[in-house]
């Protein structure tokens, strides 16, 4: 069991159809494994297919073609079981808000069919996870945004599943509080949890991810952990070049001819592998006093691969 | 729990569903008894004595008692058709609640089941009140009436479910104006609630007899009056392949709804 993933896509493929009658490819072939223990990223832009791609681990989203396993259980055949393994957090809050703290993450022991004993002791431990403790009879209504969300998170966890689907935990939060659920996710993985987590954030991956997939159009374009993305598809520096457009578009074509990748965000343009910049183009370029050097992120990868940005 | 396989049926979830709507009850029980209680009693009495003045008898009962037993049956539909088709819509398309019940080890007909059963049996208990107010008007107390929240959970059941696959099929929340008029109104009419449907033209006694209502007010009716064995059967039956027809058509409904 410890060998094998804890999640396996193999060639997945989800339509839905649009009210004008319209064909949308959601997921469109996407392969993945997610190793057990393993907290694995699943960057993109918006409509990659992120949420579709978690809805269909559950079986609240039916694939039309592929095949899903999780934790050993095939899904959808036995997507009841691998639910019953597995926690799952939500894009959309969803929390019942006439309902107080401690009666949503009762309601959800019981649907995990916590045995009575372990029951009292599980939502104190949620509580915990939550740091609602001390507010565990307000009604969800009256929660800031920060402590509905850590709420939403616990609710997920109340079962202590070995498997975790977070959908864009911290989008929307303020930095604060992002911390606060980065902590809470790091102590996850620490304890062996595998971890699914999908995020628009470059930063968010590159703190908790052990290995990212990168998405985009409903299919994963690279995989590997952030060194080795940003290693193999960047290169070690970016140089950013400043200036008016007609000398962009110039710089451009420079290092291009030098075949080297390019970005171009607003009024600058970055060169990536500039650490691969022959002394030829170096002078071409000029050491113009507007030229910053900095390392390769994974947003510079998911640039060369997709002409996308992430965020 | 570790990797054993679920039942396809399991109690669980609808323990879990229970246990929500308790913790809501707990909160709003005032007001929802309230309006279940005191609205047929209304209908009662406005009826009873209003109409009662003036005829006396009717299909060889009192009218107040004839009311008393009709109400019983109005107040089981409306107290579990409108809990079946507000709140599931309300927490399916503004709460999102049945999309985190369903990422857990739930399914839609368990969450179905959950459901209808609470507001039948909530449905049952409260509709029972206008017999107990017909008693203080000097209706007799009979064995049979023992029977009576049977028969009203089991009318629930029928119309819970109804409400819940409604729920399923409107546009909007504004579209139950089309089934509260177009549907209960006239089930709630053609009855044999207010008058006895043997006053009526022929097309509308037949209407009646597919009236799932009618059954629950003959089957109240002949509880406190006297049981008709084969007749009373045949109601029972009547009202369970309702509740069938309904379940069938209530998950699916929310299945089409809740998994894409
Ligand atoms: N129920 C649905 N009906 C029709 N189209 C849908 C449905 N759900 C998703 N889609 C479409 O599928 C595509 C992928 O959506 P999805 O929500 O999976 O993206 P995402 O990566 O989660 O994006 P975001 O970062 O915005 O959450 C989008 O084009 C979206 O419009
Ligand atoms: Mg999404």
């Amino acid at each position: 069991m410890a060998d094998l993933p804890a999640i396996t896509l193999r060639d997945v493929v989800k339509r839905y159809r649009d009210k004008d009658g319209s064909q949308i490819t959601a997921v469109d072939g996407l392969t993945l494994d997610v190793p057990a223990g393993v907290c694995l990223g699943l960057l993109g832009p918006n409509g990659a297919g992120k949420s579709t791609t978690m809805r269909m681990l559950t079986a609240q989203s039916r694939a039309d073609e592929g095949e899903i396993t999780v934790l050993g259980h095939p899904v959808p055949a036995e997507a009841k079981e691998a639910r019953a393994l597995m926690g799952v957090v939500p894009q959309t809050d969803n929390l019942d808000e006439e309902l107080t703290v401690r009666q949503n993450l009762e309601v959800f022991a019981h649907l995990y069919r916590l045995p009575r004993a372990g029951r009292r002791r599980a939502v104190e431990r949620a509580l915990e996870i939550a740091q609602l403790t001390g507010r565990a009879r307000t009604r969800v209504v009256n929660l800031s945004g920060g402590m509905r969300r850590r709420l939403l998170v616990a609710r997920g966890l109340v079962h202590s599943p070995r498997l975790v689907l977070l959908d864009e935990p911290t989008v929307g939060l303020d930095p604060q509080v992002r911390a606060d659920l980065w902590g809470l996710i790091a102590g996850l993985r620490d304890e062996g949890t595998t971890v699914l987590m999908s995020t628009h954030y470059i930063e968010e991956a590159e703190r908790l991810a052990d290995a990212c997939a990168l998405m985009s159009g409903g299919r994963i374009v690279a995989q590997g952990t952030p060194g080795e993305l940003i290693a193999h598809h960047a290169g070690d520096s970016v140089e950013e070049h400043h200036g008016p457009p007609d000398r962009l578009a110039e710089i451009e074509a420079l290092v291009r001819r030098a075949g080297l990748p390019t970005r171009r965000t607003g009024p600058t343009v970055s060169v990536l592998r500039a650490e691969h910049i022959p002394p030829s183009l170096a002078d071409a370029l000029g050491n113009g006093d507007r030229v910053v050097r900095r390392a390769a992120s994974l947003e510079d990868v998911f640039v060369v691969l997709t002409g996308e940005n992430v965020g | 729990m570790a990797d054993t396989r679920l039942r396809r049926f399991e109690w669980a979830p609808v323990r879990g569903v229970w246990r929500h709507e308790l913790a809501l009850f707990r909160r709003y029980w005032p007001s929802s008894s309230f309006a279940s209680t005191v609205e047929p009693t209304i209908y009662l009495l406005a009826f009873g004595f209003g109409f009662g003045s003036l005829l006396g008898h009717v299909a060889g009962y009192r009218y107040v008692d004839f009311v008393g037993t009709g109400v019983v049956a109005t107040a089981a539909l409306f107290t579990s058709v409108f809990p079946g088709m507000f709140n599931t819509y309300v927490r399916r398309v503004y709460q999102h609640s049945y999309e985190a019940v369903l990422a857990a080890p739930v399914d839609v007909h368990e969450l179905v089941a959950g459901e209808a059963s609470w507001i039948a049996v909530k449905s049952g208990m409260f509709s029972c009140v206008p017999l107990l107010v017909a008693m203080l008007f000097g209706l007799h107390p009979a064995a049979g009436m023992l029977a009576v929240p049977l028969f009203t959970t089991l009318t629930a059941v029928g119309f819970a479910l109804f409400g819940v696959w409604a729920s399923t099929v409107v546009p909007s929340i504004n579209s139950f104006d089309y089934v509260i008029t177009g549907i209960l109104t006239p089930l709630f009419l053609v009855a044999g609630t207010f008058f006895p449907i043997s006053g009526l033209p022929a097309w509308a006694r037949t209407a009646a007899h597919v009236n799932p209502l009618y059954h629950c007010v003959e089957l109240v009716r002949h509880a406190v009056f006297g049981f008709h064995p084969l007749a009373d059967l045949g109601h029972l039956g009547t009202l369970a392949l309702f509740a069938a027809v309904m379940a069938v058509l209530a998950v699916r409904g929310m299945r089409r709804r809740l998994i894409d």
